[in-house]
């Protein structure tokens, strides 16, 4: 970010006159710790492109199997929405809708907000909206919970593994993936850049 | 501005809690400012209500955790035979199977981390209410905590789902998710809502800012 910027903390409501921070180096709240901006090398470039990977990844994970269950030779493959789907038939709604929202349409959204932005970014153009949008990723950030499922699926073979034959299929590999690609893309993305970048585009 | 360091609060900013654009804001307005010209979002000094709306929401969360840990959370048909499990149910058999890492796993993720995250806001509300002066930055360190961990309490659930998927085959085997899982979910939700309503901004409204800071803006 543009050194010299006065910005307030948003944990403690400090104000700050920004210090040049360098690529990889974050610069702290003084007062209470906060990261107020941490800018990283190609950040914008490195953003898009795993979010890009990211949007393949998360296709295949939803139509291939991710789960192969062996028991006395009848095999049952699953995809992820199966669960869903059986939770929703089971009367259970409000979980079913909430295990949709976690693991498969905030993690789209954010993924397709992402390129919506940062695109258009990279070709120094401006995409309309792009700040609603990037409000909206903000806000669905924390509901997008990949990583957490992945436990999810850890317990569930171990907990299967004394019952029946369990086979990881090609979409639990994705899951695998995913969860580090978005990882990565969200650590890479400093929203400061991408101020100063739309600024620069203007 | 002048050579002491200073809130956006004190000095008649306000910062969008989106998008960080700092904006001036009217004197005379206290409560919402309008939304921010950039992003959108509504602008407010502090989040409104927090304590009322973090208070409202931690106790409905300690309320639901009951029936999340009482209800039975699955229920496995196999070959005739049927059996409930609750979430300490399902800890209990681990730990009895010798599979204590999963055991420790599911605890912490289930049970452990709900209640000690709902305490962790309740001594935040309660300390911001009787304004406490103490040590406000491990208290800022606390509130990123339950913001963090809150979202690894899902992993139950998710386990639920997984099983209702895969153990499906009729007369076999079983398993159906029970009314626990909707008391669980619904635990899990509020109190990450619990904590996004909270303003940790608030913890350092009672400090003055002055005595701190080396590099003032």
């Amino acid at each position: 970010m543009t050194a010299g910027h006065i910005m307030a903390c948003h944990d403690c409501d400090l104000l700050h006159r920004l210090p040049a921070v360098a690529d990889g180096m974050r610069a702290n709240c003084c007062r209470c710790g906060a990261a107020l901006a941490r800018p990283k090398r190609n950040g914008l470039e490195r953003a898009l492109a795993l979010a890009l990977t990211g949007l393949v990844l998360l296709v295949l994970a939803n139509s291939f199997p991710f789960l192969g269950f062996k028991i006395q030779g009848q095999v049952r493959e699953t995809l992820l929405l199966t669960g869903i789907r059986q939770l929703y038939m089971q009367d259970m709604e409000a979980v079913a809708v909430l295990v949709f929202i976690t693991t498969v349409l905030a993690p789209l959204t954010q993924l397709m907000a992402l390129v919506y932005i940062l695109l258009p970014l990279k070709l120094n153009r401006r995409a309309p909206g792009m700040f609603r949008v990037f409000r909206w990723l903000r806000r669905i950030e924390p509901w997008s919970m990949m990583e957490v499922f992945m436990l999810g699926i850890l317990v569930s073979v171990v907990k299967l593994a004394k019952m029946a034959q369990i086979i990881p299929g090609i979409a639990s590999f994705c899951f695998m993936a995913l969860i580090f690609v978005l990882a990565a893309c969200m650590a890479s993305l400093d929203p400061h850049v991408v101020w100063e970048q739309w600024e620069e585009n203007q | 501005m002048s050579p002491a360091a200073r809130t956006a609060q004190t000095a008649s900013l306000v910062s969008c809690t989106v998008c960080h654009l700092l904006l001036r804001r009217r004197p005379a307005a206290s409560g919402p400012v309008g939304n921010c010209p950039r992003c959108g979002a509504a602008l407010h000094a502090r989040k409104p209500n927090s304590i009322a709306r973090t208070w409202a929401l931690v106790i409905a969360a300690f309320i639901f955790y009951i029936p999340a840990n009482v209800l039975p959370i699955t229920k496995v048909t196999s070959l005739g035979m049927t059996q409930s499990d609750t979430i300490m149910s399902g800890v209990i058999y681990f730990v009895q199977t010798g599979m204590w890492p999963i055991a420790l796993v599911i605890f912490i993720a289930s049970i452990f981390v709900p209640v000690l995250k709902l305490l962790m806001l309740l001594f935040l509300v309660i300390s911001v209410q009787r304004r406490s002066t103490w040590r406000p930055k491990d208290r800022t360190r606390l509130y990123r905590i339950t913001e963090a961990v809150g979202r690894w309490s899902m992993t139950d659930i998710f386990v639920v789902t997984i099983l209702v998927a895969l153990v499906h085959l009729g007369a076999l085997a079983n398993i159906e998710a029970q009314a626990g899982a909707v008391f669980f979910a619904a635990v899990v939700v509020i109190t990450m809502l619990a904590a996004m309503s909270f303003d940790p901004r608030l913890i350092w409204d009672v400090k003055e800012p002055q005595d701190e800071c080396e590099y003032p803006a």
